[in-house]
């Protein structure tokens, strides 16, 4: 068998890589990064680097970035909740997770957007639980009924319960780590069973341009020590936080993640970091930060092999839009984002379910999302040669009434070779109007509802539950709260 | 083997679509003198109806259903003459007349319909591909059909199968048979306006239209 070519996008120039690269050692050696963490500065100054401390900025050597990248691994294995199932985030491999940490829900009833309640939230994390083609979850919206101090940790305690899958998550405060850290431990049966078999990846969020705040410091480097996962996601926005020009951002995007990259390696080594990130093309009319531009799109393919290059796992916000709802623009944005980050072979793709710059999740958008990902997974997966030959033998005895419906060859091969979608209208024009004559996000509320009816919560064991909610009631009792919202199971 | 045995290994031939079996089980029902009535009510058709089953649950497409209905209808090449030597006649849903129409040699749609139709217990004369309007009518009143079924795939095309019931209804023929239309180009609404007793829009929905119909 002839084997099978991967199809994969390239949008730079091996010169190109090498002078972007370049450019970034440059910046990160003269004019150094803005660390407002004074362990992270320690961390750097006992390296050998040139730090100053009032002003909080340190000046990085070529030499100490390319001992930290020798150090960083090419792939990271992480583990769903109960251990068993395996992904590997490296190399091509490509999984869809939903976009984060959503502020707003668009409550498909009335159509506008509103805080999310527990419940909404729950509701999140169940049908990300039954979509096949998303292999993470992400704690992707916020409960708006409980106070942000403990947003964090609070999304965390939620999505651990109701979902089986690896969780892509992340800090909103210093101190949130603490109890992030027990649960997913506790979920784990230790810290060093954790560290084994890593359950979450934090994603760290710089403030552009090269500056690093305490929080993303922090948790940074907590990670690194507790063998959890980070995602590097520097956010220029071209015009704005960073140079207009697509190389000009990807040289900022790149310096600010080696950066990260050396400080956690400087905390662990050997810690895994996932290069990822969130730049997006200023909309100079708007003053707004479309995630569904193509130039947003041509950067994140762009810093994604740039990591290739340096042989570094890969993430980014793709696969999501700017629409409002779940109209065309939602459909073609997620479509394109969603083939372009897999033909990039970026490993983590957060997107699915977003709307409106990364701001608002949508139940109806993740199971359409979920459609979207499937065709973008089979793309990836290639033109294969399943017969030697391929078909001639298929020819012989070739009639004018040959079909190959009822062939074996058919049936053997059918179901390999195509997928079928779920909520996709296929149908004839009668039959689709026999159904009701029904719209994709209509038939997307009508599968919500069926989700929720036939897919049982996928709950965590009733002690580690138990575990759960004694870390969240101190977490939340240190933050002047006694009572948190029924749960409902 | 029980007659039970018998009739499970049967029903699995044409669940699994396995054609070796399904006629090699037909054979050995001939050779042991079974009852074939009985061979065919409490092995095949079970056999095919689990099939539609598990059509209409998504759980089988059309390769699965097109390959079980063909197996079906070899084994039945088997059992039929049997059961006419011994001047049994095999109980049919009704006699059908099926094809698709003059100018359209389109005929994948048409034999999915006649090999489902024929699966399910259909008495199916099909007359193939670019069929006369004139051939239809003739050999239904020839062959005392019950049911005419014409599939278009052209808008071009399915202008004849308006005709064909003019035609009918000229020669006062229009009351004596059943009509069913089908075809991509064919919807529920031109069955109607062309005066169609039955419209279906893919292989399944014409087994059950057709029972409807007779």
């Amino acid at each position: 068998m002839i084997s099978t070519l991967k199809p994969n996008l390239k949008l730079l120039s091996s010169e190109l890589i090498q002078q972007i690269v370049a450019e970034a050692y440059i910046v990160l050696e003269k004019q150094g990064v803005f660390v407002e963490n004074t362990e992270a500065l320690a961390l750097l100054r006992d390296a050998g680097m040139q730090v100053d401390s009032s002003s909080q900025r340190a000046h990085l050597t070529n030499a100490l970035v390319q001992k930290c990248l020798s150090t960083t691994p090419e792939t990271i294995s992480i583990f769903d909740r109960t251990g068993t199932q395996e992904y590997i985030v490296g190399g091509d491999e490509v999984h869809f997770d939903p976009g984060s940490a959503a502020v707003t829900i668009l409550d498909h009833k009335t159509q506008t957007q509103r805080k999310a309640t527990t419940q909404d939230v729950i509701q999140f994390f169940r049908i990300t639980d039954s979509l096949p083609y998303l292999d993470f979850q992400s704690t992707g919206l916020i409960s708006g009924d409980v106070p942000d101090i403990i947003s964090d940790s609070y999304r965390l305690y939620l999505g651990l319960q109701f979902c089986n899958k690896p969780i892509v998550t992340g800090t909103f405060r210093v101190e949130g780590f603490k109890s992030m850290f027990e649960m997913l431990s506790a979920v784990r049966g230790g810290p060093s069973a954790l560290a084994e078999k890593p359950l979450a990846i934090f994603d760290a969020c710089p403030s552009p341009a090269l500056k690093w705040s305490n929080l993303t410091t922090q948790s940074l480097i907590d990670c690194a020590r507790a063998g959890i996962p980070s995602e590097l996601i520097s956010m220029g926005m071209t015009g704005a936080t960073s140079p207009v020009t697509i190389t000009g951002t990807l040289v900022q995007h790149v310096a600010e993640n080696l950066c990260r990259l050396v400080i956690c390696q400087l905390a662990e080594k050997g810690a895994p970091v996932i290069f990822g990130g969130s730049p997006s093309s200023f909309d100079m009319r708007k003053g707004t930060t479309p995630m569904g531009a193509i130039e947003t799109m041509m950067i994140d393919s762009g810093y994604a092999q740039i990591a290739k290059s340096l042989n570094l796992p890969t993430h980014a916000y793709m696969s999501l839009s700017d629409s409002k709802l779940n109209d065309s623009q939602a459909g073609l944005e997620t479509g394109i984002g969603a083939v372009l980050a897999a033909l990039s072979g970026i490993n983590v793709i957060s997107g699915p379910g977003m709307l409106d710059f990364e701001s608002c999740q949508s139940l109806e958008k993740l199971v359409i999302d979920n459609e979207i990902c499937a065709m973008a997974l089979r793309l990836v997966k290639g033109v294969e040669q399943r017969d030697d030959p391929i078909a001639t033998h298929l020819f012989e005895g070739f009639t004018a009434d040959t079909q190959f419906l009822s062939n074996p060859h058919t049936r053997q091969w059918y179901r390999q070779e195509h997928i079928f979608p779920d909520i996709i209208d296929r149908d004839t024009y009668d039959y689709w109007a026999t159904l009701g004559g029904k719209s994709m996000p209509t038939r997307a509320a009508e599968k919500v509802e069926e989700l929720l009816k036939n897919h049982p919560p996928n709950l965590l064991e009733q002690n580690v539950r138990e575990n759960l909610k004694s870390i969240m009631y101190a977490d939340a009792k240190e933050n002047g709260l006694d009572v948190l919202p029924d749960l409902g199971y | 083997m029980t007659k039970n045995e018998l009739w499970e290994k049967i029903k699995h031939s044409i669940i699994d679509g396995n054609k070796v079996d399904a006629v090699a089980l037909a054979q050995e029902a001939v050779d042991l003198k079974v009852d074939l009535t009985e061979v065919i009510e409490s092995g095949y058709v079970p056999g095919i109806q689990k099939v539609g089953d598990m059509w209409e649950n998504g759980e089988y497409f059309l390769p699965e259903l097109i390959t079980s209905a063909e197996c079906m209808k070899a084994a039945m090449d088997i059992l039929q003459p049997e059961m006419e030597k011994i001047h049994i006649k095999a109980h049919t849903q009704g006699r059908v007349i099926i094809g698709t129409i003059t100018g359209d040699i389109h005929d994948i749609g048409k034999n999915l319909v006649s090999s489902l139709l024929s699966a399910n217990g259909f008495d199916v004369i099909d007359l193939g591909a670019d069929v006369k309007l004139e051939d239809f009518i003739q050999t239904a009143q020839d062959r005392e059909a019950d049911l005419i079924c014409v599939s278009a795939l052209l808008t071009t095309t399915m202008l004849g199968q308006r005709r064909l019931i003019e035609l009918l209804r000229e020669q006062e023929l229009y009351d004596r048979f059943k009509i069913m239309v089908g075809g991509a180009p064919v919807n529920r609404q031109w069955a109607q306006d062309i005066g169609a007793h039955g419209y279906a829009e893919n292989a399944m929905t014409a087994v059950k239209a057709a029972k409807d119909l007779l």
